[in-house]
């Protein structure tokens, strides 16, 4: 089986979004999905007090992390009561060790995947497959992200920027179905391919949703059915969630799951919400035996420790922010070379792998504000945007820097121009000597300034200065 | 220290201090009241909408629905209940016009190439329903296990009009969830499908192709 491969360099953002400006194959696949989804959406929140809805959802999300060390040890503490296996991890590392001592300890060596966004930010796959254990996504999109060797580019929709004709030639290339549009033999040849892989896995992981520490539940939406086959049909299931997932009660899940599926794909809900809270008991006939919960950190906590980057924990990945996002529209998700791409990921990948690398994602963005618009959590990405952007000139007097890898975008030119034009603006007499000087020389201003002028007209000094037409005008 | 310890430390001795608890108003949640009537036909129609397949039927009714359903569909099988009321009324049923009905009574390792190859259909209860989002509330138990109502292609569902609440969240709170959950509960809102393939609907993709309801009023 192709293995999902190694992130792209995340820094190579720019070169990566001009070959898919010019790339009409993309540009159509996304913009096509995300115009159908703006609509869907729009309708399945019609009749409702959208704005009351969101609050809510943003509440019970604040709430929550208000509480997040204690409701973690509930959440513990009530699955262990049931029977499931709580382990803590502080980074994809030790996530994916855990994951394999468990398939060690079991003997495992067939791994079937239900979709989860945490595992691809630390890349278990791989790592399975370095420790010859075979793991395979079930998830339809997934799976074909997976035979194409490539990583999801929407967190909703991973297989989105192929269209009908590159998936049903990946399909026969790789697993010998004929080539053909109708999706429906495409769809039948998949289920037929996985049936038997889910009867034989050995072990099944997948993702958490929402994780209430109330009842010890673990919840899971999803429409194919393949969440709940990954959990039920192998002798072991394991969990794998970041610890920001958890909710304190029970009925937090009602809106919060109103709110994801319709802010996601327009859907009033999804076909499948799974509650799970327990192995299976004696009693029962079917079930896995064993249920793990792997509760990853990989830099949570440290987004935990500012008040405001941790609005970033409050997401439930919906997707919508990536939906509406004019940029993202543009050069889809495999642009931005993160796990988490869109508006979203321009806020958390920041902290996950450092402002260093990640220096190009907060400038992604035309900060047209659509995606705080529909985040049905009422995050403000903006501001977290300007906030990032500010971290990554090293911030300003107020707010001094505290991302890792902040100031990776300061240019020592910039940073002696701008030095300078404080120096100057501070001082009367050289300000308006200067401007003078530069009024007078506008004959040798430079026509090209950079990247400024790529794409606008450079901006041209007017023959005279504001203070000398000021004073021809009180004489 | 073990990572454990480490993560909690550090989000309890949180350097921007203690958090902010906001009041959380589940107001909007609210509906109106309406009637079982109402409120069946609110769960069809949006059931309907995704490909559920809903039949009204009386608690003498049903029986001949389900034979004409299922002969419709030329299915060899019915994989039923042994316990509950459903299984029971079927066997005692005499009628010879029902396929083969098979019983869940075994683990499932022991016959699991027989249930995902051989069973055409499988018919399981309810623990009631969701009008707003045309939703069925399953608790399998060792009765009716997980995968009565995933792996045949065709699961039949037989809900109580009684059983209709208007929201998730009315259910969970009459019904007191909280106060103890089953290994697995499960809201199914539809046969099993995708979207995946350039946004293209197909059904069945992993669990059923089918999903009839059959509302007892
Ligand atoms: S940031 Fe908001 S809109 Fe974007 S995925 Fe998260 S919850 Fe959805």
């Amino acid at each position: 089986m192709t293995q999902t491969p190694h992130h792209t360099d995340v820094r190579e953002f720019h070169p990566r979004a001009r070959a898919a400006i010019a790339d009409p194959k993309i540009r159509k696949n996304f913009r096509k999905a995300m115009d159908g989804l703006i609509t869907k959406r729009k309708d399945a929140f019609e009749g409702w007090d959208l704005e009351a809805l969101r609050d809510l959802g943003a509440n019970i999300r604040l709430r929550a992390l208000a509480n997040l060390p204690d409701l973690l040890e509930q959440l513990e503490k009530k699955l262990s009561e049931n029977g499931v296996k709580v382990h803590w991890a502080i980074d994809g590392d030790e996530a994916c060790r855990i994951i394999r001592d468990i398939c060690v300890a079991r003997n495992a060596k067939t791994v079937i995947k239900g979709k989860s966004m945490v595992t691809e930010e630390m890349e278990l796959n791989h790592y399975l497959d370095d420790h010859d254990i075979e793991a395979l996504e079930s998830d339809l999109g997934e799976y074909i992200v997976q035979l194409a060797g490539e990583t999801p580019s929407h967190i909703i929709m991973p297989a989105i920027h192929k269209n009908t004709g590159e998936i049903s030639e990946l399909m026969h290339e790789k697993t010998g179905t004929d080539l053909s549009s109708d999706v429906e033999y495409l769809t039948a040849s998949a289920r037929h391919q996985l049936r038997e892989k889910f009867m034989n896995a050995d072990v099944g992981v997948s993702g958490v949703n929402f994780a209430v520490a109330e009842t010890g539940t673990l919840c899971l939406v999803e429409n194919e059915g393949n969440g709940r086959m990954t959990t039920t049909v192998p002798q072991c299931h394991i969990a794998v969630t970041g610890i920001e997932k958890v909710v304190g009660k029970l009925e937090d899940v009602a809106p919060l799951l109103a709110l994801l599926t319709r802010s996601a794909t327009g859907q009033h809900i999804t076909t499948y919400f799974n509650m799970i809270s327990g192995p299976r008991k004696p009693e029962e006939l079917d079930g896995p035996e064993e249920v793990h919960l792997v509760l990853v950190d990989n830099g949570r906590s440290s987004i935990y420790q500012d008040d405001e980057l941790l609005d970033t924990l409050r997401c439930i990945r919906c997707g919508a922010c990536m939906n509406h996002c004019p940029v993202y529209t543009r050069v889809g998700g495999h642009t931005y070379g993160t796990t988490y791409p869109g508006p979203i990921g321009k806020i958390l990948m920041p902290h996950l792998i450092g402002l260093d690398e990640g220096r190009h994602l907060p400038t992604a963005s035309s900060l047209c504000g659509a995606c705080g618009e529909v985040c049905p959590v009422k995050i403000p990405i903006p501001d977290l945007l300007v906030r990032l952007r500010q971290e990554s000139v090293d911030g300003d007097k107020l707010n001094p820097a505290k991302v890792r890898g902040h100031g990776a975008k300061r240019g020592t030119l910039e940073a002696m121009v701008w030095k300078g034009w404080s120096w100057m603006h501070a001082r009367p007499g050289v300000y308006r000597l200067g401007t003078k000087v530069a009024s007078r020389l506008r004959r040798l201003q430079p026509g090209n300034l950079g990247g400024w002028t790529r794409y606008r007209t450079a901006p041209k000094l007017a023959a005279r200065t504001l203070h000398e037409r000021m004073k021809e005008r009180s004489q | 220290m073990n990572s454990r310890d480490i993560i909690l430390q550090r989000l309890s001795e949180r350097s921007g201090g203690k958090l902010h608890q906001p009041e959380c108003d589940f107001s909007v949640l609210e509906r109106p009241s309406s009637s079982v009537t109402e409120r069946v036909e609110q769960f069809q129609k949006i059931i309907e909408s995704v490909h559920g397949e809903v039949h009204r039927c009386t608690p003498e009714s049903w029986i001949p629905q389900l034979s004409g359903i299922l002969s419709s569909r030329g299915a060899r099988n019915l994989l039923i209940p042994a316990a509950h009321q459903i299984g029971r009324a079927l066997r005692d049923s005499g009628r010879d016009d029902l396929p083969e009905l098979l019983i869940y009574d075994e683990p499932v390792t022991s016959w699991q190439a027989h249930l995902f190859n051989e069973v055409d259909a499988s018919i399981t209860s309810t623990r009631g329903g969701i009008a707003e989002t045309g939703s069925l509330i399953l608790w399998p138990t060792p009765d009716e296990p997980r995968l009565m109502s995933l792996v045949p292609p065709i699961h039949i569902a037989v809900l109580e009009a009684s059983g209709l609440y208007t929201t998730f969240h009315e259910a969970m709170r009459v019904q007191n969830w909280k106060s103890g959950m089953p290994t697995n509960a499960l809201l199914i809102s539809g046969p099993s499908k995708t979207a995946d393939i350039e946004q293209t609907l197909a059904y069945g993709v992993h669990g059923p192709k089918e999903l009839i309801v059959l509302v007892i009023e």
